[in-house]
């Protein structure tokens, strides 16, 4: 599979099809027994890899929030950017207050993530990721720890960068969001891509019957 | 009742003198403190490694410092060294001993709190870009001192508690040594000593009315 | 190859120690766990008011190190004219020491034990005797323990210290064989040893149950 600049990938699946894993091994947290992953022409698994540069380019925002609990939100935000990039504080701070605008925490920026909602640590996550100034931004089932009510509004951010062209591959459970947001579909089974194409494929036409019968169930 | 007269005048008459101990108590105090936890945070790290080398070192200093006595090891300090051609004054000796027990305890608090910390706290770390180092310094260690602040505030009136073992390497320096002193010169063991505990007492006090402090100052969240 | 001027006898000299040791530990952990079961029973009760003298007092018998109170304990003898030889001075002190402790570790056992727990063992018609014997201290003492063979073994440790008072403990008997024998390292390495292998068997056995309780629930 291929993903280009500007387009936005979902994918699909059962539990433990293995699609949370691909997404860990694009960034190199993971290790592949076999293939090849390549990022604009590098490597992920090659020795030589700066593994550390690579994930500059690359943003990943997690199930779990993982929120730094001992940072208040601006210090999450700011602290790879600063640490990893070199960046002087106010730049940092800039580019962070911006970003949190843009995910809408901007009033929170001397909160401690304990104090904010799944939703709002979860955009912070989001937000998080961006002040790095990624070329491309996973997102790993990023609604699904998430209450009912609060799923909506980390949606809402993802639409939003995916209509600004951010290059985007969304592991996710939510089909609607999936159906409306995304370039192409492509549908997990036993840990390889069962069949792929575009939304109105995937979802009206589906040629494999296992991809039907998931939608039916997931539906 | 008593055959005995008590001169409490002159306990507090030598006052001065044993709140200059006192100094000297809580110095070695707050260096073994500095020094015990450096070498915590790495025994603690060996204990989490997989490379054999390091964990055996660190195992055993471990095991070690929590199976044998605070006293045993500061002889080890200062009798001990001497057969390898160290020969540590009683001073030197005493700060090695309390050193070398605050890091075996602590690092087993610190191995325990690295434990309570998700990993996907290290791989959110990571996948910003940050070397393992980076996430560990900044994102974990944070964490970890916060989990084991109760544990190290105790640590550290033990090791004021400890410094009064300097008295049986010789050390006349600190509280006890003062107080040893003054008694060997006038025999008012009993009202040196009261005046000591005393002090030790409100070292005590005031330690865990700082790390109170501390507390609230650093871990607002 | 390895010489060494240590006899049969020496090594006997060594064992009478550690037998002092053990048998301080002994009557020590002894009284102080009867006594801190008493305090903590009592503390995890009344009220705090009530409790403030006991409170203070235990609480300077952990803020002064006990090589201070050993010392001070052996003057107040001699000036009252009890006439307690130092072993009984020095029995008498841990056993307060380990009550001081104690205290803490069976009052926090006590408490672990939910008040909705007591509240059912009484509604079915149990006594306050009964409810202890029965139900909350088996509770509390699951969560006890560890920390009670934590503090029998740091009183083992602590034994060490009572030297001071001219006791010949285990260390004591060390020091006195490096003065005749001139082998500091090698008998101090024995004694490590010897203490060593009293502890830490000790010490995971308590930290084996430990870990099985907590599995368990």
């Amino acid at each position: 599979m291929s993903v280009n600049k500007g387009e936005v990938v979902t994918i699909i699946g059962g539990s433990g099809s293995g699609k949370s894993t691909l997404l860990t091994c694009i960034n190199g947290l993971e290790p592949i027994q076999g293939g090849k992953i390549t990022v604009d022409g590098t490597v992920v698994h090659h020795p030589e890899t700066d593994l550390n540069k690579l994930r500059q380019k690359i943003g990943i925002v997690f199930q779990q929030f993982n929120a730094f609990p001992h940072l208040t939100v601006l210090e999450n935000v700011t602290l790879a950017p600063r640490k990893v990039l070199g960046m002087a504080r106010d730049k940092a701070d800039e580019i962070a207050i911006k970003q949190l605008s843009h995910v809408g925490l901007g009033d929170k920026l001397s909160v401690y993530p304990s104090r904010l909602s799944g939703g709002q640590q979860q955009r912070m996550a989001i937000a998080r990721a961006l002040a790095m100034s990624p070329d491309y931004m996973l997102f790993d089932e990023v609604t699904s720890a998430l209450d009912p009510q609060l799923v909506g509004e980390v949606l809402d951010t993802l639409r939003l960068l995916a209509a600004e062209g951010m290059t985007m591959i969304c592991v996710t459970h939510e089909m609607r969001f999936a159906r409306e947001v995304s370039d192409r579909v492509a549908f997990f089974k036993d840990g390889h891509i069962h069949e792929i194409g575009t939304p109105a494929q995937i979802f009206e036409q589906p040629e494999k019957p296992e991809t039907a019968a998931f939608l039916k169930v997931a539906h | 009742m008593f055959n005995y007269t008590f001169h409490w005048h002159q306990a507090f008459q030598a006052l001065p003198q044993m709140l200059w101990g006192a100094l000297i108590t809580i110095e070695v105090a707050v260096i073994s403190m500095i020094f015990g936890i450096i070498f915590a945070v790495l025994i603690a790290l060996c204990r989490l490694s997989h490379n054999r080398v390091a964990y055996g070192v660190a195992t055993a200093w471990v095991e070690m410092a929590r199976n044998t006595p605070a006293l045993f090891q500061i002889y080890m300090a200062h009798f001990g060294l001497g057969a390898f051609g160290i020969h540590l004054s009683p001073w030197w000796a005493l700060l090695a001993g309390i050193t070398f027990n605050n890091a075996g305890y602590m690092a087993e608090t610190f191995r325990g709190a690295l434990r309570a910390i998700p990993a996907t706290q290290t791989r959110a770390a990571l996948s910003l870009g940050m070397g393992p180092l980076r996430a560990f310094w900044s994102v974990v260690m944070p964490q970890m001192f916060r989990i084991s602040f109760p544990p190290m505030t105790n640590q550290m009136v033990w090791a004021v508690l400890m410094t009064s073992l300097g008295l049986t390497v010789g050390l006349a320096s600190d509280l006890a040594g003062v107080t040893q002193e003054l008694n060997v010169r006038t025999f008012r063991t009993f009202e040196f000593f009261a005046m000591a505990a005393v002090l030790y007492y409100l070292i005590a006090k005031a330690v865990m009315l700082g790390a109170r402090l501390v507390a609230w100052r650093l871990f607002r969240y | 190859m390895f010489h060494t001027a240590l006899t049969l006898n020496d090594l006997l000299f060594l064992a009478k120690g550690a037998g002092v040791t053990l048998a301080i530990t002994a009557i020590a952990v002894l009284f102080g766990t009867v006594l801190g079961t008493v305090f903590g029973a009592l503390k995890a009760q009344a009220s705090a008011l009530a409790m403030a003298p006991l409170t203070f007092v235990l609480d300077v018998l952990r803020s002064v190190p006990l090589l201070i109170q050993l010392i001070l304990a052996n003057a107040f003898q001699s000036i009252a004219g009890l006439g307690w030889s130092p072993f009984i001075v020095a029995c008498v002190m841990l056993s307060l020491y380990t009550s001081a402790y104690c205290t803490e570790i069976v009052r926090g056992g006590i408490e672990a034990v939910p008040a909705v727990t007591r509240r059912a063992a009484r509604s079915l018609g149990m006594t306050w005797g009964q409810d202890m014997a029965n139900v909350t201290l088996p509770m509390a003492l699951r969560v006890a323990l560890p920390g009670w063979i934590g503090l029998t073994l740091g009183v083992m440790k602590d034994t060490a210290l009572v030297l001071w008072l001219g006791i010949i403990e285990l260390l004591r008997s060390s020091q006195i064989l490096v003065t005749r024998l001139q082998e500091p390292l090698f008998i101090l390495i024995l004694v490590g040893a010897i203490y060593f292998l009293i502890s830490f068997p000790i010490a995971r056995l308590g930290g084996r149950l430990e870990q099985r309780w907590r599995e368990n629930d």
